[in-house]
């Protein structure tokens, strides 16, 4: 049975419909790669997962209905978000970010300040003060802080230089190595992609409309709809 | 030791001094300054946490003030009459004992805050601001038309209420009454701020949409803040009601509201002693400009834009600098 069940989703903002019908599905311990380009729905895709944005259509999670359930009611069943942009809690210092999503389970402080040896080092400090590539470090630790069934990262890598991306890709790896995380994973470098990803599903105009091993997304196919 | 705690040793320090010096010297008007500044400093208390913790800009919190008012003088106006306050299936009485005013006062404004709250905390910004102000009216006008207990006139209680062990009537003695309450109202409020629940608030202030997404209710986390906040400000109205001997429908009204605001403005938006040091300050201005100049509050309201412009953490900011994290 699938850890995730998306069907025939549909959402809007206002007047606007984003989602045309989205199917999903992913399984536990499988790392997804949710791909498109700009606009095609990938963040309202994970918007309507973790329940910030309403959605018609069929939303399952570990046998629960998503649909019935509000935005930290879904986190609390295992849906950890690391959210574009970070959004960490600017004013709080890096440990406080951490404590405050606490949830019983095998990612405590002192797996995060392994996983994140940057962060260990400041944990005093607060996260206003962080720069790019830490602020992104503790948007992952303070997500697998609710230890989650679930990781969704939202272009996790996006605008941070070269070797902190690297990094970021490396951790990516190694959840996906060594604690059998299931991962959603949004990001448009291909090339790494490729490396922790076991399927893909792409997005166009509000729909999946390709899903399939990593290694069956021939370069026609990436090029036509992820423009990669 | 921070500059922030040896300033808030300092205000302790003087909120000590200055009343003992009074008390030594005979000047039992000075006293009564100080009891006044100490109780606006425990109302500014109250809302700083639903404010400066939980950014919720609450143009209400006269409501809570003026509940805890018409609690003392309700309960005080019956015992005084020795008119029970309810002869039906069962009696209830009147009372002129302080510590079951204050309870009465502090679950009664616990319990409209809930409601408040909950209907209010359904909006954010400034929707969220006119709410709390439309309640604010609402009880404003409905304790003018109150006339069982004084309507427009007010409520008189003629002794202060008494409490175990101490006599009220005596300035210095209600004044260290006010100032232990205070103190446990700032106690509160650190600990709050220091505790998970705080942390939740404060992200929950910063960024309220992820704070959901990490699995926290930052709407009940706010929800309950305001209850406490409305409590604190509750028990405030209650002191502020017995130090005048009179409650009215002033204490409702939305100047109220606005100047326990501005208690908060002139202190330091969040920080724990700007609420003391914002309302020490007013009553300061409003006691020594206001005897030079009947339009005092102009020199208030420049005071207030040179703060908001210039110096946004208050006088607690302007004296200890940008505020510590939590660590």
């Amino acid at each position: 049975m699938s850890l995730l069940t998306l069907e025939q989703v549909t959402a809007r903002y206002g007047a606007a419909q984003a989602l045309f019908g989205v199917d999903l599905s992913l399984d536990e311990g499988e790392v997804l790669a949710l791909m498109g380009r700009n606009g095609m729905g990938k963040s309202t895709t994970v918007k309507t997962i973790c329940r910030m944005l309403p959605a018609e259509g069929r939303l399952v999670f570990d046998g629960h209905d998503l649909a019935r359930l509000s935005s930290h009611q879904a986190a609390r069943l295992g849906i950890g978000l690391v959210p574009e942009g970070r959004r960490c809690f600017r004013d709080l210092t890096v440990a406080e970010n951490l404590i405050v999503a606490a949830r019983p389970g095998h990612w405590d402080m002192a797996r995060i300040g392994a996983l994140f040896p940057r962060l260990a080092e400041r944990q005093g400090q607060r996260a206003a003060t962080l720069s790019g590539g830490e602020q992104q470090m503790l948007a992952i630790g303070r997500a697998l802080m609710t230890n989650p069934r679930l990781l969704i990262l939202d272009e996790a890598t996006e605008g941070l230089a070269p070797l902190i991306r690297a990094e970021i890709w490396a951790v990516i790896a190694r959840l996906k190595a060594e604690t059998g995380l299931a991962i959603l994973v949004i990001d448009k470098s291909l090339r790494e992609l490729r490396q922790v990803a076991d399927r893909a599903a792409i997005l166009a105009r509000g729909q999946v409309v390709w899903t399939g091993a990593m290694d069956a997304l021939d370069h026609e196919t990436s090029l036509r709809h992820v423009g990669v | 030791m921070s500059r922030e705690w040896i300033v808030n040793a300092a205000l302790i320090a003087g909120l000590i001094a200055v009343p003992l010096w009074a008390h030594l010297s005979g000047e039992p008007f000075t006293i009564t300054l100080a009891t006044r500044a100490v109780i606006f400093a425990l109302a500014a208390v109250g809302l700083n946490l639903a404010l400066g913790l939980g950014g919720m800009v609450s143009f209400g919190h006269a409501v809570f003030f003026g509940l805890g008012g018409y609690s003392m003088g309700i309960l005080a106006h019956h015992a005084q009459n020795f008119l029970p306050l309810y002869d039906g299936l069962f009696l209830i009485e009147g009372t002129k004992s302080m510590p079951v005013i204050w309870l009465v006062a502090i679950l009664v404004s616990a319990l409209a805050a809930l409601l408040i709250g909950l209907l209010s905390l359904r909006t954010s910004g400034v929707y969220f601001i006119m709410i709390t102000l439309a309640f604010g009216q609402m009880f404003y006008y409905f304790a003018i038309s109150w006339r069982a207990y004084g309507g427009e006139d007010g409520l008189s209680i003629w002794v202060r209420n008494g409490f175990p062990g101490l006599n009220t009537l005596d300035p210095i003695q209600f004044y260290c009454l006010c100032f232990a309450l205070l103190c446990a109202a700032l106690w509160l409020s650190a600990r709050i701020a220091r505790s998970p629940f705080g942390l939740v608030l404060n992200a929950a202030r910063q960024v309220p949409a992820r704070v959901e997404t990490v699995g926290l209710d930052g709407q009940r986390a706010k929800l309950v803040a305001f209850v406490i906040s409305g409590a604190i400000t509750g028990l405030a109205g209650a002191l502020f009601a017995d130090l005048n001997r009179f409650v009215s429908p002033t204490m409702f009204s939305w100047h109220m509201s606005g100047e326990i605001m501005i208690f908060i403005i002139l202190g330091g938006v969040a920080r724990l002693f700007g609420p003391v040091a914002g309302a020490v300050l007013f009553v300061a201005m409003e006691h020594v400009l206001g005897d030079l100049w009947d339009h005092w509050h102009i020199l208030l309201g420049g005071l207030l834009l040179v703060i908001v412009l210039f110096g946004r953490g208050g006088v607690i900011g302007l004296l200890a600098g940008k505020a510590q994290s939590h660590d």
